[in-house]
């Protein structure tokens, strides 16, 4: 079954909560990781590993410095997961 | 030629195995109290040892779970000891940044984090293991997070000298301010090392006291059957400023810093040297530095650790540099109730001897049953003891594996 955005969103919001202690309230699809969440460079390193993990993708490091905004990963999620 | 810049504390802040905050130890402290407790963790039940002095309060108390996760044990107790320190010196924010500095130290650094993550290198495979892990095990990372904090710009250090860690923190800042690289200085140690690796070191060493059945007494400095120490846990901070700049903006002095004497031993890496000829220059270098007759120290707040060997060489040496003035010296050994914190003594200690000048009293030593008769010097027993009225100073010595030997000295203020 292809993942869906809204079920991505959800998963990538729970990690944030986790690894930033952010209110999931204010995560959302134009939020910036590094302005808008507190999840500074090894921080998002967190979050990729855990994004990996919850949904069996492989996310490169080069597609990692690509992702600004909560949107940008969980496209790139969609996208390229199974 | 200028006169030297004059150095004052004007804020102190702790988490201490006697309590979460500088108030709550110093009472206990005079009170007392043994703050060494059986140990709850699992690995503890089956270790030679099973007892330790861990801190009163829990970070988790007083921290946000985000800051927790980001921080080793030792950054954690650094600040929350500085954020105290910071408030009670009246937070002064306004400060020009390049004019503050930070002097922390640690004995070990994060410890915890490097055998945490190695054990999560062995079961989960290097990939899991945290990006945190660098910054969060290296020695300088509470200096650097409460630099940080801070936003100090005239330099953060970190002296590294085992167990003298905290005191020689203590010179560094107090050098710094009378070079002028600094007005203010926030500056300490601490150290978060309950942990089995660590303390199955200091075991096969023979270092720790093995009195597994009955903790509370096991920190006994000066007692003829003392077998060893008990290790401790948590840090003490203290904000080291120039004097005429905090007279400029009112601040409450607890006592003045009057100088410093650093020598090492040159004898063995763990063993003290039995003459303790480099504690005698030490305390000989602190007084020429602080400018004030001997006939004025009332106090001393040793490093005896309860170990047999160090406690007397540390006396004798004592004697030996105070000579036949030390009658009026009262002696006090406070890691009979805090254990003993390592990079985190030597702070917490200073803390001690400041209050102490502040309110004209010394802290008492618990746990002597029979004292050892090497000991020549007067010692505080079980009840705090009245120092005199006006002007006095006191020492707090400390030292390390390696041979290193710091004192420093302390005055009250009178304004």
């Amino acid at each position: 079954m292809a993942l869906t955005q809204d079920a991505v969103l959800a998963g990538i919001k729970e990690i944030v909560v986790e690894v930033a202690g952010i209110d999931a309230n204010l995560i959302a699809m134009d939020k910036k990781f590094s302005d808008d969440l507190d999840v500074d460079s090894l921080s998002m390193v967190e979050v990729v590993v855990a994004a990996e993990e919850k949904f069996g993708v492989k996310i490169p490091d080069e597609e990692v410095t690509k992702m600004a905004t909560v949107g940008d990963a969980v496209n790139y999620i969609v996208a390229n997961g199974k | 030629m200028t006169q030297r810049r004059r150095v004052v504390v004007t804020g102190l802040g702790a988490t201490t195995p006697l309590g979460g905050d500088v108030q709550t130890t110093w009472t206990n402290l005079l009170a007392g109290k043994s703050g060494v407790r059986k140990l709850e963790d699992e690995w503890a039940q089956e270790a030679s040892v099973t007892f330790a002095a861990r801190v009163a309060v829990e970070p988790s108390e007083v921290m946000e779970r985000v800051e927790i996760r980001r921080l080793d044990r030792s950054e954690q107790f650094a600040l929350i000891a500085a954020r105290e320190a910071w408030k009670d010196a009246g937070a002064p924010d306004d400060i020009d940044k390049e004019r503050l500095g930070v002097v922390i130290a640690s004995g070990i650094g994060g410890v915890i984090t490097l055998l945490d993550q190695y054990d999560v290198l062995k079961t989960k495979g290097p990939r899991m293991v945290s990006p945190h892990t660098v910054p969060m095990l290296m020695p300088n990372g509470p200096a650097a997070n409460v630099g940080l904090e801070l936003q100090a710009r005239a330099g953060v250090h970190t002296p590294v000298s085992a167990c003298a860690s905290g005191a020689e923190a203590a010179g560094y800042a107090l050098e710094m301010i009378r070079n002028n690289r600094a007005d203010i200085v926030v500056t300490g140690g601490v150290e978060a090392a309950i942990h089995q690796l660590p303390m199955s070191g200091f075991a096969s060493m023979k270092a720790l006291s093995t009195r597994n059945d009955d903790p509370a007494k096991a920190s006994r400095p000066y007692d003829k059957d003392r077998d060893g120490f008990v290790l401790g846990e948590g840090g003490g901070v203290l904000v080291f400023e120039e004097l005429e700049h905090a007279k400029a903006r009112g601040a409450k002095i607890y006592a003045e810093v009057m100088g410093q004497g650093l020598t090492s031993d040159g004898y063995h890496i763990a063993a003290p040297d039995p003459d303790g000829a480099g504690v005698t220059r030490a305390v000989k270098f602190a007084l020429q530095d602080a400018g004030i007759p001997l006939s004025e120290i009332v106090h001393l707040n040793a490093h005896a650790t309860s170990t047999p060997a160090g406690d007397v060489a540390e006396a004798n040496a004592l004697a030996n540099a105070l000579g036949s003035d030390i009658s009026h010296v009262a002696v006090s050994a406070t890691k009979s109730m805090t254990g003993h914190l390592l990079g985190g003594a030597g702070a917490i200690e200073s803390i001690f001897c400041v209050l102490a000048m502040y309110h004209h009293v010394a802290p008492p030593t618990i746990n002597i049953e029979n004292l050892d008769e090497a000991v020549t010097v007067d010692v505080v027993r079980d009840v705090p003891r009245d120092l005199p009225k006006g002007s006095i100073a006191c020492l707090n010595d400390s030292f390390g594996f390696g041979g290193h030997n710091v004192v420093l000295v302390f005055r009250s203020y009178e304004g």
